[in-house]
């Protein structure tokens, strides 16, 4: 019964990290129609930022609220402009193209970011993974018995910054404007121009958002495993990719909901089983849901769309 | 929005009229492409380490050799890069053709130059590199300078065996040097004893290795060996009673040293009182480890791979695990003490070779590896130069350059002075040699004892 209630403790803090990098394929799938295959590199890039900061603030011994701050607003600040970036020099250009064309240019960003970042000069890092400094130094809020049940304060943390970065991208959508220009460029982009809204600035609004919530969503995967790697973006990025599907791709709510019942089901499956299952299994559910319910858990409610 | 008609609507511009079973196979079709192209980097990478830039160029000359020669597989090199290459590599090709005739002997190397294991590859073509520029140097072997293709495997089995392949039936190598892991080596050595291609490991100590044949060598200790090491020293210099494993049950390597350990430290007085498993590649261990802390061992084995390591011990620490950690020799590299921090200070582990091992050799080794790559030489660049020194022996003894001759001149291999130790091949092809036992400081590896094989 512990390792049940710990299990879903560590299943709702990982699901929550995949929950929001979904955000950022659904949200991208909802204005242009595009899966975004780079968008899971983009993150592994403000990963990296965010080290790079957190290493000059003195590695380790970082771990201070302004440290963290500061880690994570440059992360997400640099990612949303490498977003942009992608959007306005790999997309944009074929806007008009057939949607083949973009979807393999994002498949061919993304390897171009993984792979590159392998490459050991410059600024790029190297193969290798490299340790994440513990910006938030992590010790125990909650102890249950004898570790029969742990709350680690990162977990809170993380879980805190999700919520908080889902309610303002839920407020974002539909209480501001540039939410409204998003919805309706999302319902009809070129009626969305034709009524005056800037479609160009609307889209590119999308990718800094979705890379900037990748960026957050990286980092605190970054604290859970200590450690960054060029591989990440790849690996996370499926997994958030399964888990728009899952919710139903272009529904935020969805997209939450896909996350966690990914990270609880991964969870569930490496406690129980054997991590060699994990995978197997995510996608397993994936082929049942597509096979039952092909719209996703919640596709059929299209009524607002992002 | 319809998640079915997801890739239909990505693949034309117009929405599709309805919803039947093709978008759905479409669909999991690029999921399961996706997956695979996770696994497999487009292209494979392939570089030259050869000592001569002149016969045989740095990189793609391997491609440039192909479109030249045969036009096999789409290596996809430029016509006037095969023509810029061709007056250079045509040498290099007409040597692989008639292996007694040109002015080259072709060696292959199959390493893990990118990916998870990166300083295992890097750090075993830069001894290899190393051992061939000291052969030419002096001439060469039967006349002939050495040229060594290098692919990347980028640590995975599958592509050592495409790697493989692509040296026998393209490039016609003479004798293989590698791998460093031993899963990689297990794919590797069934091709080798097939077309009777000697192969060397320079470092991969599964016994399973050289069992698939009688071309396979090694000029390592074997697994057994290094866990009967780590029990030897947990139970006589450590008094340890219990001890926990936390295996990769991905990794031959793994198991193989997981077996021993149990079997020694149980037959020596000790109990293993808990055994964990992860996969190769896992980042958050956590489960394990909390499973592991209740049983509260003196000693946690951890017979793995350093970037797992490095994590685990950082995992460890966070978690409050007491225990002194153990290793292998696959914890060796620089790496571990970024990853590792402080966590992995004060932990041991098992290797082939003490970076302060005062021999002339391994001193003069040392020098030469320094001034050559500006680092210290870990075990690996060690034991890929002595693999090197052993195969141009090998040559220079061998009747012909024919598979079998090559063969059996390595196997007569008898107190070859490496710079990891003397040398001996037993009749299982296998190297025998001590082990040492290295402590890990702050970013340096030191010497604890040295632990001599029973007799």
């Amino acid at each position: 019964m512990s390792d049940f209630a710990q299990h879903l403790i560590n299943g709702i803090a990982s699901g929550t990290i995949y929950a929001l990098v979904a955000l950022g394929y659904t949200m991208v799938y909802g204005v242009l129609k595009l899966i975004n295959f780079a968008h899971g590199d983009v993150m592994m890039v403000g990963c990296y930022m965010g080290y790079a900061v957190a290493q000059s603030l003195g590695g380790d011994d970082a771990s201070s609220f302004l440290g963290v701050l500061l880690v994570f607003s440059v992360a997400m600040a640099g990612c949303g402009l490498v977003g942009f970036l992608v959007e306005r020099f790999g997309y944009r250009p074929l806007r008009e193209k057939p949607r083949l064309t973009a979807l393999i240019t994002s498949i061919g960003i993304s390897f171009t970011l993984s792979y590159g970042f392998q490459l050991d000069m410059g600024f790029l890092p190297g193969a290798a993974p490299r340790a994440f400094p513990e910006i938030i130094r992590p010790h125990e809020l909650f102890v249950v018995g004898d570790y029969d049940i742990v709350i680690w304060n990162w977990q809170v943390i993380s879980f805190a910054i999700a919520i908080v970065m889902m309610l303002g991208l839920q407020f974002l959508v539909y209480r501001t404007r540039f939410g409204r220009a998003m919805r309706a460029v999302s319902f009809d982009p070129k009626t969305a121009g034709l009524m005056g809204i800037a479609t160009d600035r609307v889209i590119s609004g999308t990718f800094i958002l979705g890379s900037s919530l990748a960026a957050c969503a990286g980092l605190l995967y970054a604290i859970k495993d200590t450690a960054v790697q060029p591989m990440m973006g790849l690996y996370v990025g499926l997994k958030a990719f399964v888990a728009a599907v899952i919710g139903g791709i272009g529904h935020v709510p969805g997209a939450v909901v896909g996350g966690l019942l990914l990270g609880l089901i991964e969870e569930f499956v490496v406690g129980y089983t054997a991590s060699t299952w994990r995978d197997a299994v995510a996608f397993g559910f994936l082929i049942v849901v597509l096979l039952g319910r092909p719209e996703g858990l919640f596709g059929k409610a299209v009524a607002e769309k992002v | 929005m319809s998640a079915l008609r997801l890739i239909s609507d990505s693949l034309k511009s117009n929405r599709p009229k309805g919803a039947g079973s093709r978008p759905l196979v479409l669909c999991l079709g690029l999921g399961m492409a996706l997956v695979v192209a996770c696994q497999k980097k487009p292209g494979e990478g392939a570089s030259e380490a050869s000592p001569e830039r002149a016969e045989v160029s740095k990189t793609g000359a391997g491609q440039a050799v192909h479109s030249g020669q045969a036009a096999t597989a789409g290596a996809g090199a430029g016509a006037e890069a095969a023509a810029a290459e061709k007056p250079a590599s045509d040498s290099a090709a007409a040597a692989l053709g008639a292996p007694e005739g040109g002015d080259v002997i072709l060696l292959g190397e199959v390493g893990s130059l990118t990916g998870a294991q990166a300083t295992f590859g890097i750090s075993t073509r830069n001894g290899i590199e190393l051992a061939i520029r000291d052969i030419n140097e002096k001439g060469g072997v039967r006349g002939k300078k050495l040229a060594v293709r290098v692919y990347d495997n980028q640590g995975k089995p599958e592509e050592s065996a495409n790697a493989m392949t692509r040296l026998i039936a393209q490039d016609k190598v003479v004798l293989i040097l590698g791998e460093v892991a031993s899963t990689n080596s297990l794919a590797m050595a069934p091709k080798a004893q097939a077309s009777q291609v000697p192969m060397i490991s320079p470092s991969s100590t599964n016994p399973k290795v050289t069992e698939v044949g009688d071309y396979i060598f090694r000029v390592c200790f074997i697994d057994p060996f290094q866990g009967f090491v780590m029990a030897k020293f947990a139970r006589d210099h450590l008094k340890a009673t219990s001890a926990a494993i936390l295996k990769d049950q991905k990794s031959d390597y793994s198991i193989g040293l997981t077996e021993v350990f149990t079997e020694q430290f149980t037959k020596l007085g000790g109990k293993v009182v808990s055994t964990e498993a992860y996969a190769q590649g896992d980042t958050d261990f956590r489960a394990q480890l909390t499973a592991i802390r209740r049983t509260k061992p003196d000693v946690l084995y951890i017979p793995g791979y350093y970037t797992d390591v490095g994590l685990i011990a950082r995992q460890a620490k966070q978690l409050g695990v007491k225990s002194v950690l153990l290793g292998s020799d696959g914890w060796e590299s620089a790496k571990l003490f970024e990853l590792g921090g402080t966590a992995i200070e004060g932990s041991y582990l098992s290797n082939h070779y003490a970076m302060n091992d005062p021999s002339p050799a391994a001193k003069a080794f040392r020098e030469k590896y320094k001034a050559a790559y500006g680092a210290t030489p870990d075990s690996l660049a060690a034991l890929g130069y002595d693999a090197a020194m052993v195969a141009a022996d090998a040559l220079a003894r061998a009747k012909d350059l024919s598979g079998p001759s090559v063969r059996d001149a390595i196997a007569a291999t008898k107190d070859f002075p490496g710079v990891a130790g003397r040398i001996s091949l037993n009749d299982k092809r296998n190297a025998v040699k001590p082990a040492v036992v290295l402590k890990v400081g702050n970013g340096t590896l030191e010497y604890v004892t040295t632990i001599q094989p029973d007799a």
